[in-house]
């Protein structure tokens, strides 16, 4: 049987959970998701806590179905999904790091967001004071053994302009023959300041949750809220904020492709996108009033409307990028110098990709086909035209087509949005009533990087219980420590930006 | 290849010109900065960047600077990869506590003379993360600061007007 339907007959529907539906389970049928999760029946989705419950979501990819398990855990320990399903473990490492609940049979007993640094140990469970001071011991980095292996500690202040992160190299030579992540250095306590949080408040802090991905966190917020209020949006609002989405998705995609030329010392590449970004976020500045469209998109609707201007800068954007992109193209596929370095560079088995369920152009370029915009299709991208765009080989250069074909797709995107943008109202209020009646909602956007999740509980009296933030990456940066393995060191710049998970998304 | 470099050098350059000096920007500077060390710099500042805990949205911003047209270096302005080659510390975020040790490290790794530049809302006195578990909430509150750039993220232009008046308060005469 499949997992979701099992989950439906024998787990007990909890109300006023929406769209979707969440179930209370017991251990068993726990256990048996968690085997269901392993035999690739499913694909896990999230997987957060509370301070007494943990909450599953999982993701029929035949059917597109999608659910939420929830196990109550009065004795503060639930059975270890990661026990059978590794894409678990770093998300069981952190519920027991925030909430003090313990994921039993994990195998892997290792902090992973708390460094011993908060002065409170399980901040959002039960907040007992805690030392702050360095901690007493060194992580314990995983071993790797065998004759003339050394060791390559980059972090967490990296040579770029780049987020915080360690990696632990082993190598034999110049060969990788372990990488290890360590991240957690820009955790900022957002799901502890979430809570108790206005409908207001709490959609700016989703704002920040990774600052690239802004308009996506926007949006599955503002989608999560509006679900578990049952609001209705505005059709204009709707379709403005795709419009933000994909110009988005453009200057990020753009962005990478120069940035991962350059990180093969092709400088010209990175120039050359690099004054396209520049353009799409003026652009975004002309038409909604700020360059990374950071708190446009509300519950409710969108912040900003589009005028005749700002719709005039977005077709000039339109007109300037399909001028030049093309040649760009060109250059890239005819560079054999370049080629060389990002053709059969850091390859993703499709099975592991599967196994991750990893999203956005890390799943695409190695066969797995899922988009939010179309797997868990949401206004107004069932009303668009568009192809995902899926490549088989898995390397830095197929992650590097996946974004080309992509930026060509959003361009179509932006044009067809601009000709059937709806009239009419741009935002609502909260009514009274629902926000009294408060209620929970899930919600998906697709990010540049791949898909947000966004899980919301709002009170009696509008304001956020409880919110929980998924990033793409989650289920990306295990799958770089595999994508490494076997490549040269200074091979992994170009991976790692190939990928270019985020870090504040991650650390939340 | 060859077709886009020459076209690159036949059209007019994309690179904008500068913006002035921020004003308030000088005014906090003057009574921060050691001008006699200014003088022995010149024009010339090598910048480290440091994410203290930013959720990437000032790093994106940063990183334009660096574009044809805006074209930082033109100012006599670069990033450099380690502390020990820097004068300047532009550092972003609330500072987590995860990265508090990091920041000092990175600081103290900093050869004197050195100025921080604190980069965005955040880094100014944590903004929207004041008060969590996990901040310490403001670059001031771990390292000593010389110039807030405040934003959400400031926009390049604003931080070459930031900037700028690190270059402008070194050609200053000592009693303006």
């Amino acid at each position: 049987m499949a997992v979701i339907e099992s989950l439906m007959e024998k787990g007990r529907r909890v109300e006023g959970h929406r769209p979707w539906p969440r179930c209370v389970v017991d251990e068993a049928l726990w256990r048996a998701l968690a085997q269901g999760l392993a035999a690739g029946e499913a694909t896990l989705l999230g997987l957060w806590g509370e301070p007494d419950a943990v909450h599953m979501a999982l993701l029929d990819e035949e059917r597109g179905s999608v659910a939420v398990a929830t196990l109550p855990c009065p004795e503060g320990r639930f059975p270890s999904v990661a026990a059978v399903h590794m894409p678990a473990l770093r998300l069981e490492r952190s519920i027991r790091d925030l909430f003090g609940l313990e994921p039993q049979g994990a195998g892997d007993a290792r902090p992973w967001l708390d460094h011993g640094r908060w002065g409170v140990r399980h901040p959002l469970g039960a907040a007992a004071p805690a030392p702050d001071g360095p901690p007493a011991a060194a992580y314990p980095f995983l071993p790797a053994e065998g004759e003339h292996l050394h060791q390559i500690p980059v972090g967490p202040v990296h040579a770029g302009i780049i987020e915080p992160g360690h990696f632990r190299f082993t190598a034999s030579g110049e060969t990788v023959v372990r990488l290890e992540e360590r991240l957690g250095y820009v955790h900022k306590g957002l799901e502890g300041l979430m809570a108790g949080a206005s409908l207001e408040r709490a959609a700016r802090l989703a704002a920040r949750t990774s600052g690239d991905s802004t308009v996506a966190y926007g949006i599955a917020f503002a989608r999560a809220v509006e679900a578990a209020l049952g609001l209705e949006v505005p059709a204009r609002a709707v379709w403005l904020r795709a419009l933000m989405a994909e110009l988005e998705r453009l200057a990020n995609h753009l962005g990478d492709i120069g940035a991962i030329c350059n990180d093969a010392a092709f400088a010209l590449m990175h120039a050359e996108c690099g004054i396209l970004r520049e353009h799409v976020l003026r652009a975004a500045a002309a038409a909604f009033g700020h360059r990374l469209m950071m708190d446009r998109v509300v519950p409710g609707g969108v912040a900003a409307d589009l005028d005749r201007q700002g719709a005039q800068a977005v077709r000039t954007l339109l007109e300037r990028v399909r001028r030049r992109f093309p040649a760009l193209v060109a250059l890239y596929d005819n560079t054999a110098s370049l080629q060389d370095r990002t053709v059969t560079t850091g390859r993703v088995k499709p099975e592991l990709a599967r196994l991750y369920g990893a999203g956005g152009y890390v799943g695409r370029a190695c066969g797995r086909a899922f988009d939010a915009r179309r797997s868990l299709a949401y206004p107004p991208y069932d009303r668009l035209d568009f192809e995902v765009p899926v490549f088989a080989a898995g390397d830095v250069d197929a992650r590097v087509w996946v974004r080309i074909r992509e930026v060509e797709q959003s361009l179509a995107l932006v044009e067809q949005i601009l000709r059937g943008l709806p009239q009419g109202p741009i935002r609502v209020d909260v009514p009274a009533d629902a926000a009294a009646r408060g209620g929970e909602g899930l919600a998906f956007a697709e990010a540049f990087r791949g898909e947000v999740l966004a899980w919301v509980r709002v009170d009696g009296q509008g304001r956020i219980a409880r919110c929980h933030l998924r990033d793409a990456s989650w289920f990306q940066w295990p799958l770089l420590e595999a994508a490494i393995e076997g490549n040269i060191v200074a091979d992994f710049p170009l991976c790692n930006k190939s990928f270019n998970c985020s870090y504040s998304g991650h650390d939340v | 290849m060859n077709k886009i470099v020459l076209e690159g050098l036949a059209r007019a350059p994309v690179t904008e010109s500068g913006p002035d000096p921020d004003g308030a920007a000088l005014a906090e500077l003057a009574a921060s900065v050691n001008r006699a060390a200014m003088a022995r710099l010149g024009r010339s500042l090598a910048i480290r960047e440091v994410d203290a805990g930013s959720c990437n949205g000032c790093e994106l911003e940063i990183h334009a600077l660096n574009n044809a047209i805006y074209d930082l270096e033109r100012f006599g302005l670069r990033f450099v990869a380690s502390p020990r080659h820097a004068d300047v510390l532009l550092v972003t975020g609330p500072v987590t506590k995860n990265m508090r040790e990091a920041l000092e490290r990175t600081y103290n790794a900093t050869p004197d003379p050195k100025w921080v530049v604190a980069v965005g809302d955040c880094a100014v006195d944590g903004g929207l993360f004041t008060g969590s578990y996990a901040c310490v909430g403001g670059v001031g509150q771990v390292v000593p600061v010389d110039l807030h750039i405040r934003g959400c993220p400031p926009t390049p232009v604003q931080l070459l007007r930031g900037l700028l008046s690190l270059l402008t308060a070194a050609k200053a005469p000592a009693n303006a």
